[in-house]
């Protein structure tokens, strides 16, 4: 996590009023502003045009001109109340539906939790466990935000997602959207927060789903040496620890125990005939094992460890071996 | 007419002498001016650190931004927008209209000696000042970067001085309800004989609605700032939710006054205008009525929608949805006002004069400020645009393109009456013409960057929105240009302009021009007025011919 948030200089995506779209669905806003804005816009052109041609043509030619006593007219008056009116429950309802669904995030959503502080945001995305300081998504995947905030109140907000709420101390709120379009999307800070307001700017990262798979990985393994992020998987997300004992007793649990395996000549069974073989216990056999591991046999152990193949990239996989290597005197 | 023969020689400006002659009147003219120029000065600073503010925002900003790449420091900046924002919300546009012109105009509007009761209405000024040093005292010893809104948790965390501004604000809210109380009191006790409800000037029921508010929403805010304070110097939890606190409950109590607050600030401009486009156009207004009454309405409306400030806080959607639907029923009436001033001017006999002018720019303006509101009241489209600078367009629309306008041309309007000058109807439209053009160019750009996401309270930002802000910028140098004519064309009357001799030069019906001298006596009239018809019954009506509505 850098200590700096770093705009990035964009060009414009979007139309003259509104930025690009990139999460449609979510309240689904842009309809109806644009019904507010051309019926605002007829409204200026009528009030403002009668004003005009009144004013020109009504305008005083001499002095001690006479003029009607016009009073009202109960027709008009009630014209232009019932009609504001009729369009001002239609817009009502309309934001109120868009609201609804802003609302009500889908039940498969992924979820990341946020946090605002002074003056940076973190994401932790809750089925890795990574903690990223830009918020990497997949496209075309829902995302439930939950968010709070560590000091005051900042406000979140997405202007090319159509989203935006206040993140509070001490208590949840809670935000959703799906990206249709891989890009970057600034996340700007709008409940101020005091001096560097302004500068919480970081992005939402709408990417491919491997690319967000890489990046959730990088970033588990961010700050860590190599032996460390293998550690961190081996007892983690690889659930290694439940089957191989790492400790200097060499335990016996499901599998064989790795303590100081290292380097060492090692006695293994190759399937179908069950032909015993010695092999050195290296970086090579570590990967392989990791990702066939059914290749060979162990003698005294049951063939059932699963494969990791496509669950561990290489970084993790060097990782593995580097923490493997790590366990002895 | 009655007193048009009196001697010139006396008048409320020279009846006594001196600088404490002024200072400690109770003669609510007086008390008017003296509103006027204490307002007018704070306009002018909060002006001066607007005009700061727009400076800063008008460099490049890139993302390889470094830090002598702005003009002032971030905090700086922080402190320049809240003392831009405390200023003029809490100085200026809330005591603006209805403590100048309706100080000066309410007791000669009913045909009254004065207001109820005129010490207070003096005690009333004297608050305001207090209150003002206070404020002020902020901007020289510690700042204030809270924004005027002064959110929890951060104004209870911040160091910067929050208690001296509160304790400002609260004893200027006693001045606002101590103004209120009085004039509440004026209306129903002191109206001439003759004066019916009907009757009075609908800048006199403005005035009413606006004190109504007043004295019902400001003592919430005098508590609320005083919580806040409590918080800060005993540590005790109230809306610091670390403390166990609630930090919502903070923004509920902040709207609850300052959504009726905004309704403070524009009531009495639509009463203004009432009272120039009905003079300048010589016609009655049309619906006298539903105008009055859509005031009324706007108030008692206009408690129950605070929570439209609110709909992205975190408050529960459920709530969020019937604020919506309140606010739009207090924009309905809203609505009618504007339709009926422009009905007004049919079949008038319309003279281009300073108050007319800007009579027109406020219309045009206000009008931008009030459709741009609908986008707000939408639960939907107000999430994308929460605490943007369409936000701040919005309600720099109605505020000053609403408010100040109207202010402005109220006072071109009874400056004969104020000062017996005349002065230069030349200046005075152009002046309009270049408040207009740069009030569009500043605030305009700045609904379409809000709209694409630019938010608010920002001293630094992405630079798609570069071109926005350096027209706003270049726009706020020629609103100023525009605002200093105004000032120069009134210093030029005040030294230089000829003496008003008529005592009722736009020819109005109402007592305020009908029953004053030139110059209003110390005590307004001579004999007490008498009133036998509506204020807006002008002589060259064409009556109807079957009469006897009113
Ligand atoms: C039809 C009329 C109006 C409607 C529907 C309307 C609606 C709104 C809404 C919903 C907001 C909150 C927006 C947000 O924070 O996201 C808002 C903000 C505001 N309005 Fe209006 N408004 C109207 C007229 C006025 C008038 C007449 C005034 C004052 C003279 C005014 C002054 C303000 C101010 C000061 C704010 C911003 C407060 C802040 O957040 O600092 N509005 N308006
Ligand atoms: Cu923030």
């Amino acid at each position: 996590m850098s200590a700096t948030a770093m705009p990035e200089s964009t060009s414009w995506q979007g139309s003259f009023w509104l930025p690009q779209n990139a999460s449609p669905l979510t309240g689904g806003q842009d309809a109806l502003f644009y019904f507010i804005y051309y019926l605002s816009v007829f409204f200026f052109i009528v009030v403002v045009g009668f004003m005009v041609y009144f004013a020109w043509k009504y305008r005083k030619k001499k002095e001690g001109e006479k003029t009607p006593d016009i009073h009202g007219n109960t027709k008009l008056e009630i014209i232009w109340s019932v009609i504001p009116g009729i369009l001002f429950i239609v817009i009502f309802i309309w934001g109120f539906r868009d609201w609804v669904s802003l609302n009500q995030p889908p039940q498969d959503a992924m979820e990341v939790r946020v946090t605002g502080r002074k003056w940076d945001w973190s994401f932790l995305d809750v089925k890795t466990g990574a903690e990223t300081s830009d918020l990497f998504v997949p496209v075309n995947k829902a995302v439930l935000l939950t968010m709070s905030s560590a000091d005051v109140i900042h406000g979140f907000y997405v202007p090319d997602f159509r989203i935006n709420r206040d993140v509070l101390p001490t208590m949840y709120t809670k935000l959703w959207f799906k990206a249709e379009k891989e890009g970057n999307y600034p996340i700007l800070c709008t409940q101020y927060c005091g001096t560097k307001h302004s500068q919480m700017v970081r992005y939402v990262r709408v990417v491919s789903e491997e690319e967000y798979q890489k990046q959730m990985i990088a970033a588990q393994g961010a700050g860590l040496t190599p032996a460390q992020l293998g550690k961190k998987i081996f007892e983690g997300k690889g659930a290694c620890a439940s089957c191989h004992s790492v400790t200097k007793e060499r335990t016996r649990l499901v599998g064989p125990p790795l303590y100081g395996a290292y380097g060492t000549d090692h006695k293994i069974l190759i399937p179908p005939s069950n032909k015993e073989e010695t092999i050195k216990f290296d970086d090579n056999y570590i990967r392989k094992s990791i990702l066939e591991p059914n290749y060979r046999g162990v003698p005294g152990y049951a063939l059932i460890m699963p494969s990791y193949q496509g669950q561990l990239n290489d970084k993790e996989l060097s990782a593995l071996a580097e923490y493997i290597k790590s366990l002895k005197e | 007419m009655l007193t048009s023969h009196h001697d010139a020689g006396s008048n409320y400006l020279n009846a006594k002498k001196g600088f404490m002659s002024w200072l400690f009147t109770v003669d609510h003219k007086r008390i008017g001016i003296m509103y006027f120029v204490s307002i007018g000065v704070f306009f002018l600073v909060a002006g001066l650190f607007a005009l700061l503010l727009r400076a800063e925002l008008m460099q490049v900003r890139i993302p390889d931004a470094t830090a002598t790449s702005y003009m002032i420091s971030a905090d700086h900046y922080n402190e320049a927008f809240t003392f831009h924002g405390a200023i003029m919300v809490f100085l200026v546009i809330i005591p603006s209209i209805p403590a100048t012109l309706g100080n000066f105009l309410l007791p000669l509007m009913i045909g009254a000696k004065d207001v109820a009761f005129p010490k207070l209405n003096l005690i009333s000024y004297h608050l305001y000042i207090v209150g003002a040093l206070f404020l002020v005292y902020t901007v020289a010893f510690g700042g204030l970067d809270t924004g005027w809104t002064f959110y929890t948790p951060y104004s209870t965390q911040t160091s910067t001085s929050v208690i001296a501004a509160v304790f400002g604000a609260f004893i200027l809210g006693f001045a606002s309800i101590l103004t209120g109380v009085n004039f509440i009191v004026t209306v129903h006790k002191m109206r001439a004989p003759g004066m019916t409800w009907v009757r009075m000037p609908l800048f006199v029921w403005a005035i009413y609605a606006t004190s109504v508010i007043q004295v019902l929403a400001t003592p919430v805010v005098g508590v609320t700032l005083i919580l806040v304070a409590i918080e800060r110097l005993l540590g005790i939890g109230i809306f610091d939710s670390t403390l166990g606190g609630d930090p919502i409950l903070f923004q509920n109590f902040f709207w609850f006054y300052s959504h009726p607050a905004v309704y403070i600030m524009i009531l009495p401009a639509f009463g203004l205008v009432s009272e120039m486009i009905t003079a300048h156009s010589r016609k009655s207004i049309f619906g006298y009525k539903a105008v009055a009454i859509s005031s009324i309405g706007i108030a008692v409306i206009g408690f129950f929608v605070w929570g439209h400030h609110m709909f992205t806080s975190g408050q529960s959607a459920l709530a969020s949805v019937f604020f919506s639907l309140l606010t739009y029923g207090v924009a309905v009436p809203t609505a009618i006002k504007v339709f009926s001033w422009v009905a007004t001017l049919y079949k008038g006999s319309i003279s281009f004069t300073t108050p007319m002018c800007y009579t027109f720019v406020f219309l045009f303006l206000f009008l931008i400020g009030g459709l741009t509101g609908i986008f707000l009241g939408a639960l939907s489209t107000d999430v994308h645009l929460h605490n943007t600078y369409f936000v701040v367009a919005h309600f720099h629309y109605v505020m000053m393109g609403g408010t100040i306008i109207a202010w402005i041309g109220a006072v071109f309007h009874w400056w004969p009456k104020m000062t017996g000058k005349k002065y230069s109807e030349t200046w005075g439209i152009i002046s309009s013409v270049v408040v207009f053009i740069g009030f569009n160019l500043t605030f305009f750009p700045q609904f379409v960057m809000g709209t694409r996401g630019m938010p608010r309270r920002y001293y630094d930002y992405l630079p798609e929105y570069y071109n926005f802000h350096l027209l706003s910028s270049i726009g706020s140098f020629v609103l100023a240009i525009g605002l200093f004519i105004v000032l120069f064309t009134w210093l030029h009357s005040i030294f230089y302009g000829e003496k008003e001799t008529r005592s009722n030069p736009w020819r109005a019906k109402s007592i305020d021009w009908t029953d004053t001298a030139v110059v209003p006596i110390e005590h307004n009239f001579e004999k007490q007025p008498i009133s036998s018809h509506g204020p807006y019954e002008f002589d060259e009506l064409v009556k109807p011919a079957k009469a006897g509505e009113h």
